[in-house]
Protein backbone atom coordinates (compact mmCIF):
# COMPACT_ATOMS: atom_id res chain seq x y z
CA UNK A 1 0.00 0.00 0.00
CA UNK A 2 0.92 3.27 -0.66
CA UNK A 3 0.18 6.15 1.04
CA UNK A 4 -1.42 4.23 3.00
CA UNK A 5 -2.01 6.27 6.04
CA UNK A 6 -3.39 9.08 4.15
CA UNK A 7 -5.66 6.83 2.23
CA UNK A 8 -6.55 5.22 5.68
CA UNK A 9 -7.48 8.22 7.29
CA UNK A 10 -9.68 9.10 3.79
CA UNK A 11 -12.27 5.78 3.84
CA UNK A 12 -12.21 6.30 7.70
CA UNK A 13 -13.63 9.83 7.28
CA UNK A 14 -15.94 8.63 4.30
CA UNK A 15 -17.20 5.51 6.28
CA UNK A 16 -18.26 8.24 9.35
CA UNK A 17 -19.53 10.47 6.91
CA UNK A 18 -21.87 7.61 4.94
CA UNK A 19 -23.13 5.79 8.29
CA UNK A 20 -23.44 9.18 10.31
CA UNK A 21 -27.15 8.44 10.49
CA UNK A 22 -26.58 5.33 12.39
CA UNK A 23 -24.66 6.37 15.11
CA UNK A 24 -26.69 9.43 15.36
CA UNK A 25 -30.20 7.99 16.47
CA UNK A 26 -28.53 5.62 18.93
CA UNK A 27 -30.14 6.10 21.78
CA UNK A 28 -33.05 8.56 20.43
CA UNK A 29 -36.66 7.50 20.78
CA UNK A 30 -37.74 6.13 17.32
CA UNK A 31 -41.35 7.33 18.07
CA UNK A 32 -43.99 8.52 14.96
CA UNK A 33 -46.02 11.17 15.94
CA UNK A 34 -49.44 10.99 16.91
CA UNK A 35 -51.27 14.23 15.78
CA UNK A 36 -53.88 14.39 18.73
CA UNK A 37 -57.53 14.98 17.94
CA UNK A 38 -58.90 15.53 21.37
CA UNK A 39 -60.58 18.72 21.25
CA UNK A 40 -63.69 19.63 22.68
CA UNK A 41 -65.39 20.44 19.23
CA UNK A 42 -63.73 16.90 17.59
CA UNK A 43 -65.25 15.74 21.01
CA UNK A 44 -68.54 16.58 20.09
CA UNK A 45 -69.16 15.14 16.43
CA UNK A 46 -70.94 12.31 15.91
CA UNK A 47 -69.30 10.88 12.99
CA UNK A 48 -65.18 12.46 12.75
CA UNK A 49 -64.47 14.24 9.83
CA UNK A 50 -62.45 16.82 8.08
CA UNK A 51 -63.34 18.73 4.90
CA UNK A 52 -61.67 16.09 2.82
CA UNK A 53 -60.87 12.56 3.30
CA UNK A 54 -58.22 11.92 5.55
CA UNK A 55 -55.60 10.05 3.23
CA UNK A 56 -55.99 13.41 1.17
CA UNK A 57 -55.33 15.07 4.21
CA UNK A 58 -52.53 13.61 5.36
CA UNK A 59 -50.47 14.18 2.44
CA UNK A 60 -52.11 16.90 0.75
CA UNK A 61 -53.46 19.44 3.25
CA UNK A 62 -51.14 22.15 2.79
CA UNK A 63 -52.05 22.21 -1.09
CA UNK A 64 -55.76 22.89 0.03
CA UNK A 65 -54.49 25.45 2.58
CA UNK A 66 -52.61 27.50 -0.39
CA UNK A 67 -55.70 26.87 -2.47
CA UNK A 68 -57.92 28.20 0.34
CA UNK A 69 -55.40 31.23 0.82
CA UNK A 70 -55.60 32.20 -2.91
CA UNK A 71 -59.47 31.73 -3.01
CA UNK A 72 -60.01 33.70 0.12
CA UNK A 73 -57.67 36.56 -0.35
CA UNK A 74 -57.16 37.00 -3.83
CA UNK A 75 -60.31 36.34 -5.43
CA UNK A 76 -62.54 36.84 -2.61
CA UNK A 77 -64.46 33.61 -2.93
CA UNK A 78 -65.04 31.96 0.80
CA UNK A 79 -67.48 28.69 -0.02
CA UNK A 80 -65.37 25.56 -0.51
CA UNK A 81 -67.63 22.93 -1.38
CA UNK A 82 -65.55 19.49 -0.56
CA UNK A 83 -65.50 16.53 -2.77
CA UNK A 84 -68.52 14.94 -0.76
CA UNK A 85 -70.43 18.16 -1.51
CA UNK A 86 -70.53 19.91 1.58
CA UNK A 87 -70.04 23.43 1.71
CA UNK A 88 -67.11 24.63 4.33
CA UNK A 89 -66.13 28.31 4.99
CA UNK A 90 -63.05 29.47 3.81
CA UNK A 91 -60.97 30.06 6.84
CA UNK A 92 -58.30 29.17 8.97
CA UNK A 93 -59.27 30.69 11.86
CA UNK A 94 -62.90 29.87 12.04
CA UNK A 95 -62.89 26.15 10.00
CA UNK A 96 -59.57 24.46 10.66
CA UNK A 97 -58.63 25.75 13.61
CA UNK A 98 -62.34 25.71 14.81
CA UNK A 99 -62.18 21.98 15.48
CA UNK A 100 -58.20 21.71 15.80
CA UNK A 101 -57.91 23.95 18.32
CA UNK A 102 -54.72 22.33 19.68
CA UNK A 103 -51.98 24.00 17.59
CA UNK A 104 -48.77 22.72 19.79
CA UNK A 105 -50.51 18.85 19.74
CA UNK A 106 -51.86 18.54 16.32
CA UNK A 107 -50.15 21.11 13.37
CA UNK A 108 -46.73 21.35 15.08
CA UNK A 109 -46.20 17.43 16.18
CA UNK A 110 -45.98 15.84 12.70
CA UNK A 111 -44.28 19.19 11.54
CA UNK A 112 -41.95 18.85 14.31
CA UNK A 113 -41.14 15.71 13.53
CA UNK A 114 -40.95 15.97 9.64
CA UNK A 115 -38.68 19.87 10.62
CA UNK A 116 -41.14 21.41 8.52
CA UNK A 117 -41.39 25.10 9.33
CA UNK A 118 -45.07 26.00 7.83
CA UNK A 119 -45.23 30.19 7.61
CA UNK A 120 -48.74 30.10 8.00
CA UNK A 121 -48.30 31.63 11.38
CA UNK A 122 -46.79 34.89 10.51
CA UNK A 123 -49.90 36.35 9.27
CA UNK A 124 -52.03 34.11 11.01
CA UNK A 125 -51.99 34.28 15.34
CA UNK A 126 -52.36 30.44 17.05
CA UNK A 127 -55.31 29.49 19.00
CA UNK A 128 -54.82 31.48 22.59
CA UNK A 129 -56.68 28.21 24.56
CA UNK A 130 -54.46 25.95 22.93
CA UNK A 131 -52.37 25.52 25.91
CA UNK A 132 -54.61 24.13 28.38
CA UNK A 133 -55.85 21.39 25.78
CA UNK B 1 -27.72 3.85 -30.38
CA UNK B 2 -25.94 3.76 -27.24
CA UNK B 3 -28.22 5.41 -25.12
CA UNK B 4 -30.85 4.07 -26.32
CA UNK B 5 -30.00 0.10 -24.22
CA UNK B 6 -29.30 2.22 -20.48
CA UNK B 7 -32.56 4.40 -21.09
CA UNK B 8 -34.16 0.80 -21.25
CA UNK B 9 -32.56 -0.20 -18.64
CA UNK B 10 -33.57 2.48 -16.58
CA UNK B 11 -37.28 1.76 -17.63
CA UNK B 12 -37.12 -1.85 -16.66
CA UNK B 13 -36.21 -0.95 -13.16
CA UNK B 14 -39.13 1.18 -12.62
CA UNK B 15 -41.42 -1.64 -14.57
CA UNK B 16 -39.59 -3.98 -11.72
CA UNK B 17 -40.76 -2.17 -9.31
CA UNK B 18 -44.21 -1.87 -10.10
CA UNK B 19 -44.35 -5.55 -10.95
CA UNK B 20 -43.09 -6.35 -7.73
CA UNK B 21 -44.45 -4.13 -5.28
CA UNK B 22 -48.07 -3.30 -6.76
CA UNK B 23 -48.70 -6.68 -8.16
CA UNK B 24 -46.95 -8.90 -6.10
CA UNK B 25 -46.32 -6.99 -2.82
CA UNK B 26 -43.05 -7.79 -2.47
CA UNK B 27 -42.79 -4.76 0.63
CA UNK B 28 -40.15 -6.56 2.23
CA UNK B 29 -37.62 -7.25 -0.61
CA UNK B 30 -37.85 -3.70 -2.12
CA UNK B 31 -37.62 -2.08 1.04
CA UNK B 32 -35.48 -3.57 3.49
CA UNK B 33 -33.35 -6.26 1.22
CA UNK B 34 -32.82 -4.26 -1.77
CA UNK B 35 -31.88 -1.01 0.25
CA UNK B 36 -29.57 -2.85 2.59
CA UNK B 37 -28.06 -5.26 0.06
CA UNK B 38 -27.24 -1.82 -1.72
CA UNK B 39 -25.81 -0.10 1.47
CA UNK B 40 -23.24 -3.06 2.08
CA UNK B 41 -22.55 -3.24 -1.75
CA UNK B 42 -21.64 0.48 -1.64
CA UNK B 43 -19.51 0.83 1.40
CA UNK B 44 -17.53 -2.66 0.78
CA UNK B 45 -17.13 -1.46 -3.01
CA UNK B 46 -15.78 2.10 -2.56
CA UNK B 47 -13.36 0.37 0.23
CA UNK B 48 -12.50 -1.99 -1.62
CA UNK B 49 -11.77 0.21 -4.71
CA UNK B 50 -9.91 2.56 -2.94
CA UNK B 51 -7.62 0.24 -1.12
CA UNK B 52 -6.98 -1.42 -4.79
CA UNK B 53 -5.75 2.27 -5.97
CA UNK B 54 -4.09 2.79 -3.15
CA UNK B 55 -1.73 -0.92 -3.43
CA UNK B 56 -1.24 0.28 -7.13
CA UNK B 57 2.39 2.12 -7.61
CA UNK B 58 2.60 5.37 -9.65
CA UNK B 59 5.89 4.81 -11.66
CA UNK B 60 6.03 8.46 -12.68
CA UNK B 61 5.97 11.76 -11.39
CA UNK B 62 3.33 13.90 -13.44
CA UNK B 63 1.70 16.52 -11.90
CA UNK B 64 0.00 18.59 -14.32
CA UNK B 65 1.01 22.33 -14.19
CA UNK B 66 -0.04 26.03 -15.92
CA UNK B 67 2.05 28.39 -14.17
CA UNK B 68 5.57 29.24 -13.22
CA UNK B 69 7.68 26.23 -11.35
CA UNK B 70 9.78 26.91 -7.96
CA UNK B 71 12.95 28.88 -9.52
CA UNK B 72 15.50 31.48 -8.55
CA UNK B 73 14.05 33.36 -5.68
CA UNK B 74 13.72 36.55 -8.07
CA UNK B 75 11.22 34.62 -10.14
CA UNK B 76 7.37 34.69 -8.49
CA UNK B 77 6.40 31.07 -8.21
CA UNK B 78 2.86 30.29 -9.09
CA UNK B 79 2.14 28.43 -5.79
CA UNK B 80 -1.13 27.19 -6.63
CA UNK B 81 -1.10 25.95 -10.62
CA UNK B 82 2.55 24.87 -9.73
CA UNK B 83 2.94 23.95 -6.17
CA UNK B 84 6.24 23.20 -4.53
CA UNK B 85 4.99 21.47 -1.19
CA UNK B 86 2.39 20.00 0.56
CA UNK B 87 -0.01 23.05 1.33
CA UNK B 88 -0.01 23.89 -2.22
CA UNK B 89 -1.33 20.70 -3.77
CA UNK B 90 -3.97 20.90 -0.51
CA UNK B 91 -4.96 23.87 -2.06
CA UNK B 92 -5.17 22.99 -5.36
CA UNK B 93 -6.84 20.23 -4.07
CA UNK B 94 -9.51 21.77 -2.46
CA UNK B 95 -10.66 24.26 -5.17
CA UNK B 96 -10.64 21.14 -7.70
CA UNK B 97 -12.78 19.32 -5.48
CA UNK B 98 -15.13 21.96 -4.42
CA UNK B 99 -15.12 24.51 -7.85
CA UNK B 100 -13.57 21.99 -10.50
CA UNK B 101 -10.90 24.17 -11.66
CA UNK B 102 -9.41 22.11 -13.94
CA UNK B 103 -12.76 22.03 -15.78
CA UNK B 104 -12.94 25.85 -15.55
CA UNK B 105 -9.94 25.83 -18.15
CA UNK B 106 -12.34 23.93 -20.63
CA UNK B 107 -11.78 25.34 -24.01
CA UNK B 108 -13.50 24.75 -27.30
CA UNK B 109 -11.59 24.07 -30.16
CA UNK B 110 -12.53 24.65 -33.54
CA UNK B 111 -11.79 24.68 -37.21
CA UNK B 112 -12.04 27.36 -39.73
CA UNK B 113 -11.12 27.65 -43.04
CA UNK B 114 -7.98 29.10 -44.29
CA UNK B 115 -7.40 26.40 -42.28
CA UNK B 116 -7.23 28.46 -39.16
CA UNK B 117 -8.02 27.09 -35.86
CA UNK B 118 -9.37 28.75 -32.85
CA UNK B 119 -9.88 27.83 -29.06
CA UNK B 120 -12.61 30.17 -27.20
CA UNK B 121 -14.00 30.07 -23.85
CA UNK B 122 -16.36 27.14 -23.19
CA UNK B 123 -17.53 27.11 -19.21
CA UNK B 124 -21.04 25.90 -19.89
CA UNK B 125 -19.78 22.49 -18.91
CA UNK B 126 -18.33 23.91 -16.12
CA UNK B 127 -21.14 25.62 -15.20
CA UNK B 128 -23.31 22.53 -15.83
CA UNK B 129 -21.16 20.38 -14.06
CA UNK B 130 -21.03 22.38 -10.80
CA UNK B 131 -24.72 23.05 -10.29
CA UNK B 132 -24.94 19.59 -10.74
CA UNK B 133 -22.93 18.28 -8.21
CA UNK B 134 -23.41 20.87 -5.28
CA UNK B 135 -27.28 20.74 -6.08
CA UNK B 136 -26.99 16.49 -5.06
CA UNK B 137 -24.61 17.50 -2.31
CA UNK B 138 -27.47 19.54 -0.78
CA UNK B 139 -30.52 17.03 -1.91
CA UNK B 140 -28.51 14.72 0.10
CA UNK B 141 -28.14 16.60 2.95
CA UNK B 142 -31.95 17.64 2.95
CA UNK B 143 -32.57 14.73 3.01
CA UNK B 144 -30.80 13.37 6.26
CA UNK B 145 -34.27 14.77 7.69
CA UNK B 146 -35.61 11.97 6.53
CA UNK B 147 -33.00 9.66 8.50
CA UNK B 148 -32.18 11.88 11.54
CA UNK B 149 -35.23 11.93 15.11
CA UNK B 150 -33.96 15.74 16.22
CA UNK B 151 -33.46 16.82 12.83
CA UNK B 152 -29.52 18.50 13.42
CA UNK B 153 -29.76 22.47 12.87
CA UNK B 154 -27.13 22.50 9.86
CA UNK B 155 -29.68 20.07 8.10
CA UNK B 156 -32.63 22.66 9.22
CA UNK B 157 -30.65 25.14 7.96
CA UNK B 158 -29.98 23.61 4.21
CA UNK B 159 -33.51 23.30 3.97
CA UNK B 160 -34.50 26.48 4.90
CA UNK B 161 -32.18 28.19 2.24
CA UNK B 162 -32.72 25.68 -0.25
CA UNK B 163 -36.54 27.00 -0.57
CA UNK B 164 -36.19 30.30 0.90
CA UNK B 165 -38.07 31.70 -2.61
CA UNK B 166 -41.04 30.23 -0.79
CA UNK B 167 -42.73 29.23 -3.74
CA UNK B 168 -46.10 26.82 -3.72
CA UNK B 169 -47.00 24.37 -1.01
CA UNK B 170 -44.48 22.21 -0.47
CA UNK B 171 -41.77 24.85 -1.09
CA UNK B 172 -40.14 24.25 -4.24
CA UNK B 173 -36.51 24.01 -3.90
CA UNK B 174 -33.94 25.30 -5.67
CA UNK B 175 -31.53 22.73 -6.18
CA UNK B 176 -34.53 20.14 -7.52
CA UNK B 177 -34.66 22.70 -10.64
CA UNK B 178 -30.83 23.27 -10.87
CA UNK B 179 -30.95 19.40 -10.25
CA UNK B 180 -33.17 18.60 -13.19
CA UNK B 181 -31.60 21.02 -15.62
CA UNK B 182 -28.12 20.27 -14.99
CA UNK B 183 -28.78 16.47 -15.29
CA UNK B 184 -30.69 17.06 -18.40
CA UNK B 185 -27.78 19.91 -19.70
CA UNK B 186 -25.54 17.00 -19.26
CA UNK B 187 -27.32 14.44 -21.40
CA UNK B 188 -28.10 16.98 -24.21
CA UNK B 189 -24.63 17.77 -24.53
CA UNK B 190 -23.48 14.21 -24.79
CA UNK B 191 -26.05 14.23 -27.69
CA UNK B 192 -25.75 17.10 -29.86
CA UNK B 193 -21.49 17.65 -29.55
CA UNK B 194 -20.51 15.14 -32.64
CA UNK B 195 -17.23 14.76 -30.80
CA UNK B 196 -19.11 13.73 -27.60
CA UNK B 197 -20.92 12.01 -28.67
CA UNK B 198 -18.57 10.06 -30.40
CA UNK B 199 -16.85 8.79 -27.23
CA UNK B 200 -20.03 8.11 -25.04
CA UNK B 201 -20.81 4.84 -24.02
CA UNK B 202 -23.85 2.98 -22.05
CA UNK B 203 -22.04 3.36 -18.86
CA UNK B 204 -21.65 7.22 -19.74
CA UNK B 205 -25.65 7.24 -20.49
CA UNK B 206 -26.60 5.21 -17.49
CA UNK B 207 -25.69 6.95 -14.79
CA UNK B 208 -27.49 9.94 -16.60
CA UNK B 209 -30.67 8.30 -17.32
CA UNK B 210 -31.00 6.78 -13.39
CA UNK B 211 -29.95 10.79 -11.73
CA UNK B 212 -32.76 11.74 -13.94
CA UNK B 213 -35.03 8.81 -12.96
CA UNK B 214 -34.67 9.85 -9.42
CA UNK B 215 -34.99 12.88 -9.65
CA UNK B 216 -38.14 13.14 -11.43
CA UNK B 217 -39.53 10.36 -8.98
CA UNK B 218 -38.61 12.60 -5.59
CA UNK B 219 -39.87 15.91 -7.45
CA UNK B 220 -43.38 14.13 -8.45
CA UNK B 221 -43.46 12.64 -4.81
CA UNK B 222 -42.71 16.51 -3.45
CA UNK B 223 -45.26 18.39 -5.87
CA UNK B 224 -47.40 16.76 -7.92
CA UNK B 225 -48.55 12.95 -6.54
CA UNK B 226 -47.59 13.66 -2.68
CA UNK B 227 -46.86 10.64 -0.70
CA UNK B 228 -47.56 10.98 2.99
CA UNK B 229 -44.29 11.90 4.31
CA UNK B 230 -44.79 11.06 8.28
CA UNK B 231 -45.26 7.81 6.86
CA UNK B 232 -42.35 7.52 4.48
CA UNK B 233 -40.20 8.66 7.90
CA UNK B 234 -41.17 6.34 10.07
CA UNK B 235 -40.25 3.83 7.56
CA UNK B 236 -37.14 5.45 6.92
CA UNK B 237 -36.23 5.84 10.24
CA UNK B 238 -36.75 2.08 11.02
CA UNK B 239 -34.30 1.71 8.24
CA UNK B 240 -31.35 3.49 10.28
CA UNK B 241 -31.93 2.15 13.52
CA UNK B 242 -31.99 -1.38 11.95
CA UNK B 243 -35.30 -2.21 13.15
CA UNK B 244 -36.85 -2.63 9.69
CA UNK B 245 -40.60 -2.48 9.59
CA UNK B 246 -43.28 -1.87 6.53
CA UNK B 247 -45.66 1.17 7.18
CA UNK B 248 -48.50 0.84 5.16
CA UNK B 249 -50.20 2.68 3.04
CA UNK B 250 -47.04 4.34 0.83
CA UNK B 251 -47.72 4.61 -2.43
CA UNK B 252 -45.62 2.36 -5.41
CA UNK B 253 -43.77 6.12 -6.16
CA UNK B 254 -41.85 5.91 -3.18
CA UNK B 255 -40.75 2.83 -3.56
CA UNK B 256 -39.78 3.45 -7.20
CA UNK B 257 -37.83 6.18 -5.99
CA UNK B 258 -36.49 3.93 -3.45
CA UNK B 259 -35.37 1.03 -5.36
CA UNK B 260 -33.56 3.87 -8.07
CA UNK B 261 -31.64 5.02 -5.02
CA UNK B 262 -30.68 1.78 -4.49
CA UNK B 263 -29.28 1.07 -7.95
CA UNK B 264 -26.94 3.75 -8.08
CA UNK B 265 -25.53 3.08 -4.14
CA UNK B 266 -24.63 -0.12 -5.80
CA UNK B 267 -23.78 0.44 -8.99
CA UNK B 268 -21.30 3.60 -7.51
CA UNK B 269 -17.86 1.55 -6.96
CA UNK B 270 -18.31 -0.49 -9.87
CA UNK B 271 -18.96 2.59 -12.51
CA UNK B 272 -17.31 6.30 -13.64
CA UNK B 273 -18.74 7.44 -10.47
CA UNK B 274 -16.47 6.34 -8.36
CA UNK B 275 -14.72 9.47 -9.46
CA UNK B 276 -15.78 10.34 -6.03
CA UNK B 277 -12.86 8.88 -4.40
CA UNK B 278 -10.72 9.15 -7.46
CA UNK B 279 -10.27 13.00 -7.58
CA UNK B 280 -8.29 12.38 -4.42
CA UNK B 281 -5.97 9.78 -6.10
CA UNK B 282 -4.97 11.16 -9.21
CA UNK B 283 -1.24 11.27 -9.58
CA UNK B 284 -1.47 14.25 -12.04
CA UNK B 285 -3.50 16.39 -9.15
CA UNK B 286 -1.75 15.34 -5.98
CA UNK B 287 1.88 15.13 -6.56
CA UNK B 288 3.98 18.35 -5.83
CA UNK B 289 6.09 19.64 -8.52
CA UNK B 290 9.25 18.44 -6.80
CA UNK B 291 10.63 16.44 -9.25
CA UNK B 292 14.29 18.70 -9.44
CA UNK B 293 14.08 18.97 -5.86
CA UNK B 294 13.37 15.42 -4.90
CA UNK B 295 13.81 12.12 -7.16
CA UNK B 296 11.16 10.26 -7.61
CA UNK B 297 11.47 6.33 -7.40
CA UNK B 298 9.21 4.20 -9.43
CA UNK B 299 8.54 1.76 -6.62
CA UNK B 300 7.72 -1.09 -8.40
CA UNK B 301 11.63 -1.15 -10.00
CA UNK B 302 13.41 -4.06 -9.19
CA UNK B 303 17.06 -4.56 -8.42
CA UNK B 304 18.62 -4.76 -11.96
CA UNK B 305 21.88 -6.71 -12.54
CA UNK B 306 24.16 -4.90 -14.22
CA UNK B 307 27.68 -5.21 -15.88
CA UNK B 308 29.35 -2.45 -16.34
CA UNK B 309 31.87 -1.74 -18.33
CA UNK B 310 35.13 -2.29 -16.03
CA UNK B 311 33.96 -5.83 -15.55
CA UNK B 312 33.83 -6.31 -19.24
CA UNK B 313 37.09 -5.69 -19.93
CA UNK B 314 38.23 -7.82 -16.94
CA UNK B 315 36.39 -10.71 -18.27
CA UNK B 316 37.70 -9.94 -22.01
CA UNK B 317 41.09 -8.07 -21.49
CA UNK B 318 43.48 -10.39 -22.89
CA UNK B 319 41.08 -11.14 -25.84
CA UNK B 320 40.89 -7.61 -26.53
CA UNK B 321 44.73 -7.08 -26.57
CA UNK B 322 45.12 -10.02 -28.50
CA UNK B 323 42.88 -8.36 -31.07
CA UNK B 324 44.33 -4.81 -30.97
CA UNK B 325 41.36 -3.41 -28.68
CA UNK B 326 42.44 -0.38 -26.93
CA UNK B 327 41.77 -1.51 -23.20
CA UNK B 328 41.65 1.00 -20.18
CA UNK B 329 43.68 -0.49 -17.75
CA UNK B 330 46.90 -2.35 -19.25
Amino acid sequence: MYNGGKIFIGIIVFLGIVTFPLYYNLGRADTPPKPSLNTPVINQMKVKHCVEPKAFMRADHMQLLMQWRDSALRDGERVYISSTGERYDISLQNTCLHCHANKAKFCDRCHIYMAVHPYCWSCHFAPEKENKL
Amino acid sequence: MKAFLPFLAVIFLVLLVIVGVKTASLYFLFGVVVPYAALLTFLAGVVYRTVKWGTTPVPFHIPTTCGQQKTLPWIKQSKIENPSGTGGVIVRMLLEVFMFRSLFRNLKTEMHEGPKITYGSDKWLWLAGLSFHWSFLFIVIRHLRFFTQGVPMPVQIVEGLDSFLQIGLPLVYITDVLFLAAVTYLFIRRVTIPQVKYISLAADYFPLFLLLAIGCSGVLMRYFLRVDIVSVKTFTMGLVSLRPKIVPGISTLFYIHLFLISTLFAYFPWSKLMHMGGVFLSPTRNLANNSRIKRHINPWNYPVKVHTYAEYEEDFREKMKMAGVPVEKE
